[in-house]
């Protein structure tokens, strides 16, 4: 152990040597080394499968590790649950939220604890939260119930489990994924005024700007290996880190050819639909989208978009209004009706509705094929066709499983959606429907998937791109469409990034026009 | 007025019996488990406490063994829903039918000590039973087990909503996932819920053998109650301060059915249910009819939220599983 520390030295809250995890098939992490410094942001970078999660669940104790040593505070500990790692001051934000959604956020933070031991005394409780809270720069209200409140609530929620605990280090696997820009700048500021005040964090996201933005140093995963350990971030560019995860040189904005639009594909004509709760989400949507064409839909999350894309393709029952598409009326048809005129979809939700997250990777790619010769023969599945048709697809997208029979849930978020891709794509759609396709990608995965997108665009396919994403919004839309509150509030074609900004708050492209002309 | 109080007084006796059964099914179902076979652990607790109140002429002795007996069973279920992680729904009918078949075979024989067996006692709280109506209703000649059951009400309802214990109880049935990744076992309170839930459903039981009608009736003592409470469970959303309105009511109107059969007129008029007996028969059938809407309501998808269903109910929880 390394006791030649002087106090004014950096020290190493963590450190990692030669961790190894093995899953069925897989070595997710061979020989890994990482330390982490009090009061860095240090960043964990790799493709979809590299191993980042596992690492850092080894570190919060949810994966014992097959070998290697995890070194805290000069300690060697052994965690065998979350639970010893929280007591060595090491907590956890996962991608998911682990959130009881019917309780309030002061009785998510003191869940599991011993104190208080019987009675709650919410109120003492919810000033004491609030305080720490305050102490961070954490805005949220202790008494309202996690349902009620946003994605970055939410996060904060989590992150305030964390510090009540007294946790030292936060793992914060891709936070930035769901969060909107606004909600990412109050993130940043909560984690730079942690790191003030003697806290440490490892921040693992696929967005390099962030990264630059946020974190002191960097280490990147490849494989399950180390590529580069530690570098400080002002000794690198994006262009590096990119290359440094992928092993080669990443295009940040695919180049784009000239199509001409076609015929129009889909028309949506006032659209009107109810969200889960029986609440209006759509008001009159219209919208077209040609042949060779990708239109964006922007807007911040849960201003109908999802709704939007499930009545499209009949998985929503729609209330009022008309959606064309070739020129046949498929309002309130059969999933399957849409399906025959082209119409696919790639859903945000991949393990819900994208998957079926314990069937195997070839039933999951041959369920549009299941039906048409030669997997599907009579009423039989033949199954040597169906793992041939699997195995092309596996190596034309690239898909890391070791074998098309692992069922889908074991595969890494962008394994997962190059499934759904794989699917959807090779079905040869007229019209596609895409929501957030790239969220939780790497950089290398993203360019793939933008330019098979574009490659379809290029096929004569009608793209319509649902994404909260800005700029990739705009690189691959020919024209973008904004919604809010379940109305379009206008569409630019220049890619005016300040129009449409106001329009996602709300503001119509006419008033917005009214104004530059006053 | 005499009769309509009558008819209230003893509704909340019966009601008493579905309230325990309601609230032990409350426990269990905000933990997540799914267990339909409240009936047969009432028969249980019913034949138990007789049995054992006849051997040592203790009723609460018997009153605590039927506790424990159905408690007992009750953890055959949480073995197959909890560490098997077989679907509770079979799991909870097979239960039934074991608790049944068991409390049929040991209770031969019990029938016969009608009157012989002692019973809870029943008293008037003077001072309550002063209240104009509802110190009738409520505090006059009642069932010990009644004002345990007042007691008990409000207990029930702090207990879940305003203790540690029971925030653990409502995120073990929500999201068990949250749970075990701060550290709360899972199994372990899933374990202790069933079990309480099986007490309670044992206490139901005895409650009715030993005080509300005394006797042992084999099938006929608890004559589908259980299923009336696990009903009762979904009407109440989940909640002991509703499932406490619920429960009296209820027994408020199995009293009327068989009350209503006596006079030969009814407001004035003659009483259909005096001359045709078979209307009885049709009025007896609709609390169960009311069961099986409130379960078909209840077991809607598009309803659950609404209703407050505990997210997890009915499902196994396999910790480390991807893709929640
Ligand atoms: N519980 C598990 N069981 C089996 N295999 C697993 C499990 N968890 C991860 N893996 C596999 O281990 C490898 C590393 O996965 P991991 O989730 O750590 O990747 P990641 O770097 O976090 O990727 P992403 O950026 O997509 O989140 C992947 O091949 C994945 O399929
Ligand atoms: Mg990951």
């Amino acid at each position: 152990m390394d006791q030649t520390n002087k106090p004014n030295e950096i020290t190493n809250v963590v450190r990692m040597q030669g961790i190894v995890k093995r899953f069925p098939g897989v070595l997710a992490n061979n020989q890994v080394d990482f330390e982490l410094r009090r009061g860095e942001v240090h960043a964990l970078l790799g493709e979809n499968g590299a191993g980042k999660s596992t690492l850092m669940n080894v570190l919060a104790g949810l994966y014992r590790p097959d070998g290697g040593t995890v070194i805290v505070n000069d300690k060697v500990v052994n965690f065998s649950s979350p639970r010893d790692a929280i007591n060595a001051g090491i907590g956890m934000v996962h991608q998911h939220f682990m959130l009881v959604p019917s309780q309030s956020v002061t009785e998510n933070v003191l869940l599991g604890l011993d104190e208080p031991r019987f009675r709650m005394h919410l109120p003492r409780y919810n000033r004491k939260i609030a305080e720490i809270a305050g102490q961070y720069g954490l805005h949220v209200d202790p008494a309202a119930k996690i349902w009620q409140l946003s994605v970055g609530e939410q996060q904060r929620v989590e992150i305030l489990k964390m510090l009540y605990r007294g946790a030292d280090v936060l793992i914060m696997d891709e936070p930035t994924a769901v969060l909107a820009p606004s909600e990412i700048e109050e993130l940043f500021k909560t984690l730079r005024s942690m790191t003030a005040q003697g806290k440490s964090i490892v921040f693992i996201s696929h967005k390099l700007h962030e990264v630059m933005e946020i974190s002191d140093r960097v280490t990147v995963l490849q494989k399950g290996v180390v590529t580069s350990a530690c570098l400080p971030i002002s000794s690198v560019t994006r262009a590096d880190l990119a290359r440094l995860m992928v092993g080669r040189e990443v295009v940040f904005r695919v180049e784009k050819k000239h199509v001409e639009p076609g015929e129009v594909v889909l028309s949506v004509k006032d659209l009107q639909a109810d969200n889960d709760k029986g609440l209006p989400a759509l008001r009159g949507v219209s919208l077209d989208v040609r042949e060779g064409e990708v239109v964006g839909l922007a807007g911040v999350a849960g201003n109908g978009q999802s709704e939007l894309a499930e009545t499209l393709v009949g998985l929503r029952p729609v209330l009022g209004g008309k959606v064309i598409v070739n020129q046949k009326d498929v309002t309130n048809k059969p999933v399957k009706f849409g399906i025959r005129q082209g119409v696919s979809l790639i859903p945000a939700d991949r393990t819900q509705v994208g998957t079926a997250p314990n069937l195997s990777v070839t039933d999951n790619v041959i369920m549009k094929k299941y039906d048409q010769a030669p997997i599907g023969q009579g009423w039989m599945v033949n199954a040597l066709e169906a793992n041939k048709y699997a195995a092309e697809l596996k190596e034309a997208y690239d898909i890391m499983v070791p074998t098309v029979d692992t069922s889908v849930r074991l595969l890494s978020g962008g394994n997962l959606q190059k499934v759904i891709l794989a699917r959807e794509i090779s079905s040869e759609p007229k019209l596609m429907i895409a929501v957030q396709p790239t969220r939780g990608l790497d950089v290398g995965a993203i360019e793939g998937v933008q330019r098979l997108l574009l490659a379809q665009r290029a096929d004569g396919a009608a793209i319509l791109l649902i994404s909260e994403e800005l700029e990739e919004l705009l690189s691959l839309s020919d024209r973008v469409y904004v919604i809010y509150e379940g109305g379009i509030m206008g569409e630019v074609a220049d890619g005016d990034i300040e129009k449409i900004g106001q329009m996602m708050t709300g503001t119509r492209l006419e008033q917005i026009e009214m104004q530059g002309e006053a | 007025m005499d009769f309509v109080l009558v008819i209230l007084a003893s509704g909340v006796a019966t009601g008493t019996v579905l309230l325990y059964a309601t609230v032990g099914e409350i426990f269990s179902e905000r933990s997540g488990v799914l267990n339909l076979g409240v009936e047969g652990m009432m028969l249980v607790g019913a034949m138990t406490a007789y049995k054992v109140t006849a051997a040592t002429s203790d009723p609460w002795l018997g009153l605590l063994a039927a506790m424990l007996a159905a408690g007992a069973v009750s953890q055959v279920h949480a073995f197959i829903a909890i560490t098997l992680q077989a679907d509770q729904v079979v799991s909870g009918l097979a239960l039934n039918f074991l608790a049944t078949g068991l409390s049929l075979v040991l209770g031969e024989g019990l029938t016969s000590l009608r009157d012989v067996v002692p019973t809870l006692p029943s008293f008037t709280i003077s001072l309550l039973s002063q209240i104009p109506w509802l110190g009738r209703i409520l505090f006059t000649k009642q069932s010990v087990m009644v004002y345990v059951g007042y007691i008990f009400i409000p207990l029930a309802w702090y207990y879940i909503n305003r203790t540690r214990p029971g925030m653990h109880l409502r995120s073990v049935g929500e999201y068990p996932a949250a749970a075990d990744s701060l550290g709360i076992s899972v199994f372990s309170l899933r374990y202790f819920y069933v079990f309480v839930g099986g007490m309670m459903a044992g206490l139901a039981g005895a409650t009715i053998s030993l005080s509300i009608s005394p006797g042992w009736f084999a099938a006929l003592t608890t004559a589908g109650q259980g299923w009336i409470a696990v009903g009762l469970v979904i009407f109440a959303q989940w909640n002991p301060a509703r499932a406490a309105v619920g429960a009296y009511t209820f027994g408020a109107l199995r009293r009327l059915v068989l009350d209503i059969q006596g006079p030969t007129t009814l407001l004035g008029f003659a009483n259909p249910f005096f001359y045709n007996p078979y209307y009885g028969f049709f009025l007896k059938m609709l609390p169960y009819a009311f069961t099986v809407v409130v379960l078909v309501i209840g077991s809607r998808e598009a309803n659950r939220k609404r209703i407050g269903t505990p997210a997890a109910l009915g499902l196994p929880y396999i910790r480390g599983q991807r893709g929640l």
